[in-house]
């Protein structure tokens, strides 16, 4: 797990181009603080930044082999390298590593581009194989490990992090409108497309190839829901086999050449990850948890609960409002985006902790809910559904207030009421996105808060219309959840959830996530089980409870989904009032960057100041507040040309 | 009745557009299907309502009929407020 940077083509001597690779790489030191280096030649080059976790003596990268002919810069962890290893040894392959990155050099030997189908990981690499002139970029399947890239003067550029790239010499920073579109719309831009023009990201499971023909991007691996394969075994065999492939997804990812902790929630998902690895922990399972002071966003008891019946070494943090505050201009550093909740400050304050504990490797139990139905989203488009088969029921609406237990303004509505929020537009049921159009609508309604120039900008652009883009053929076939849960799983998933609450809130601090449920057997063995063994009625991940009933406390295995949320505005408006939020609020900031309209804005920051916001307000104050970090931070970095003003950021 | 539409105007378009007076809105328009309100800023309406015109709204009377467009919450205030009046002066 690291940081990688890179070029490919002509144009700059190997010598400049060293000297480019070693900024490119500093500006990752985050990402790897335990050895660096870099390797140029005329035609291709890469850098690494380097966090040891396997092979720690000889895995130093750029890597090539035996005759200097292949290289290789990789970020990330292939699972399966020892299986991997002992299939290429009986090939005869010899090794001078312990490393799993020298697996895939090999087997790049072995199989070419289809190395990758082979790999059980979260990867972003780049091979350069200079008898071919070409080089090969991949990302793993899910989009754990992030890869970005920018052309310029007919070179291509790659990096771990855009704020790389943006120490390539005519590489600046600026904003693309339509991508801050996409965050009010869809909570992150949808890849390619990224925050900064000209600066694109390789989208999750795809790889591109660069050689004397220009550039190619395929890709290698989908979601995909065929037709109910499992639908002959009964439930409990399938409960039976799921558990197996969870127990052997664990197991791998507690490889490593230094201890594997784990985060906990007091979900279900992080308790099942946690119960899973415990057996695999040779000298312990260390756990981390954040605690919050309001009770609403709080799960220490549950935290507890699974410390007690697992016995694990457990820390926790506190994160409050001053924790979340404090952490929010370093927090925009990292995820390079806007987003519009503060959900990921207080995961930045966790690896923080565990770093500060000694760990570097975690896993956690992200995934789980995209991939077996976890999300009320998925009941909600449900219950809509089942309300516009019969609009006129006054019965079938009550079932919406029903979903969410945790929101007290919605018990407080009729049946009126909720069907009008919820399903009364006149909605289409055969739209593709229709499962989230609610979620798009009420986040675009912050929308309201873009300057007029802005608006003339994206005069009938629609964000959405990237999505529907991006949906394979099969699509309109499978069943309406499967529909939902692809949209969760390639877009939500990688673009915010792995990103901005993921990699990049634990390689701020050089911290490793892994991901027990995103691995792709589990991934494909889940899509292939009907939509009822996930979602059964209005208790969510069904299978995976009953596969795994044994392995927690009852209170912890029938506990309902609580989504994990932080305090948004109240975080920065509560107590001292933080400098950075009066200033991006000021009416010459907002000019500054013409993005917001002042007016409108202070408006907004005196309601929230008031605490009479709601959650719409919330999401268009965070929203402001980040994207207003997001251009001081990039922009102004790029034009003073003053790496050291981000990297102050960051640290 | 026309006071009373320009008091919750008003309050719309200063807790929910935030002084945005381009955007049209007709007495009539839907609040909801026009994303003005979402479920908790329509609570945010009936308790400005409450604390304006001195009425009491009970949990059964939060309907899109009493309060999905300027000139329904209007007549329901109307309404009320011609129930309570003999209230008042009887007490």
């Amino acid at each position: 797990m690291c940081g990688i940077v890179g070029y490919f083509g002509h144009g700059m001597a190997p010598d400049a181009a060293e000297i480019v690779l070693q900024r490119m790489s500093h500006a990752l030191r985050h990402r790897g603080p335990d050895d660096s280096g870099v390797h140029a030649e005329i035609a291709a080059g890469f850098g690494h930044r380097r966090l040891s976790i396997v092979g720690l003596a000889d895995g130093q990268q750029p890597m090539c082999n035996a005759d200097g002919a292949l290289w290789i810069s990789f970020n990330g962890e292939v699972f399966n390298h020892v299986e991997l290893r002992r299939m290429l040894e009986a090939k005869g392959y010899r090794f001078r590593t312990a490393s799993d990155t020298e697996v895939i050099l090999h087997l790049y030997e072995e199989k070419g581009d289809a190395c990758i189908d082979e790999l059980n990981g979260d990867f972003a690499f780049a091979i350069w194989d200079s008898r071919q002139g070409r080089m090969l970029v991949a990302r793993d399947r899910m989009g754990v490990r992030p890869l970005f890239y920018a052309e310029r003067r007919g070179m291509v550029f790659f990096a771990s992090e855009i704020k790389a790239l943006l120490e390539v010499p005519g590489i600046e920073a600026e904003i693309d409108p339509f991508a801050l579109d996409q965050v009010f719309t869809c909570w992150a831009p949808v890849p390619p497309r990224t925050m900064f023009k000209g600066v694109l990201e390789l989208p999750a499971g795809h790889c591109m190839v660069l050689d004397g023909s220009g550039m190619a991007i395929r890709q290698y691996w989908d979601l995909d829901f065929p037709q109910d394969v499992c639908g002959a075994q009964n439930e409990q065999a399938i409960a039976e086999e799921l558990l197996a492939l969870l127990d052997d997804a664990t197991a791998i990812r507690m490889r490593a050449d230094v201890p594997v902790g784990a985060y906990l929630s007091g979900g279900l998902d992080s308790s099942v990850t946690c119960a899973l690895a415990k057996p695999y922990a040779a000298s312990g399972l260390r756990t981390f948890s954040v605690t919050f002071d309001t009770p609403e966003h709080d799960e220490s008891p549950f935290q507890q609960q699974m410390v007690s019946a697992l016995g694990t070494r457990h820390s926790a943090v506190a994160c409050g409002p001053e924790e979340i505050a404090g952490a929010f201009p370093a927090v925009i550093a990292h995820t390079e985006k806007p987003i519009i909740r503060t959900a990921p400050a207080p995961l930045h304050v966790l690896s923080r902790h565990v770093r500060d504990a000694g760990m570097k490797v975690v896993l956690t139990g992200e995934g789980a809910d995209e991939v077996f139905a976890g999300y009320d989203l998925f009941k909600e488009a449900k219950v809509r559904r089942f309300c516009a088969r019969q609009p006129g029921s006054r019965r079938r609406p009550l079932l919406f207030s029903r979903l969410y237990p945790y929101l007290p303004g919605l018990t407080q509505q009729t049946p009126e009421s909720l069907a009008a929020f919820f399903g009364a537009k006149g909605e289409d049921i055969g739209d593709p996105l229709f499962s989230h159009r609610p979620r798009y609508r009420s986040t675009a309604a912050a929308k309201l808060f873009f300057s007029g120039d802005l608006r003339k900008t994206l005069e009938g652009y629609d964000a959405t219309d990237e999505i529907l883009a991006r949906l394979p053929g099969d699509f309109g076939r499978w069943h309406p959840q499967h529909q939902a849960q692809y949209l969760e799983t390639k877009f939500l998933l990688p673009d915010y959830i792995l990103s901005s609450q993921g990699d990049r809130m634990a390689m701020a601090h050089g911290v490793e996530g892994r991901f027990p449920f995103l691995d792709h057997r589990v991934v494909d063995y889940a899509a292939r089980l009907k939509p009822s063994l996930k979602l059964r009625g209005f208790a969510e991940k069904h299978i995976l409870r009953r596969a795994v009933a044994d392995l927690l406390p009852p209170a912890i295995a029938q506990r309902t989904k609580q989504p994990y949320r932080a305090p948004d505005s109240r975080s920065f408006l509560t107590g001292q009032e933080p400098n950075y939020v009066r200033c991006c609020f000021s009416a010459q900031a907002l000019e500054e960057t013409g993005l917001f309209n002042p007016a409108a804005a202070g408006k907004l920051i005196e309601k929230c100041r008031r605490q009479t916001d709601g959650f719409r307000d919330n999401a268009a104050f965070v929203g402001i507040l980040s994207t207003q970090l997001w251009h001081r931070t990039f922009t102004r970095q790029s034009l003073l040309n003053d790496g050291d003003r981000l990297l102050a950021a960051v640290n | 009745m026309m006071y009373l539409k320009e008091q919750i105007r008003a309050f719309i378009v200063e807790s929910f557009l935030f002084g945005d007076t381009t955007r049209a809105l007709s007495d009539d328009d839907s609040l909801i299907e026009n994303d003005v309100v979402d479920s908790t800023g329509i609570l945010e309406l009936v308790s400005f309502v409450e604390d304006t015109f001195a009425v009491t709204v009970a949990d059964v009377e939060i309907l899109p009929t009493n309060f999905d467009s300027i000139a329904r919450v209007a007549a329901f205030v109307a309404g009320k407020s011609a129930v309570s009046a003999p209230l008042a002066v009887a007490s």
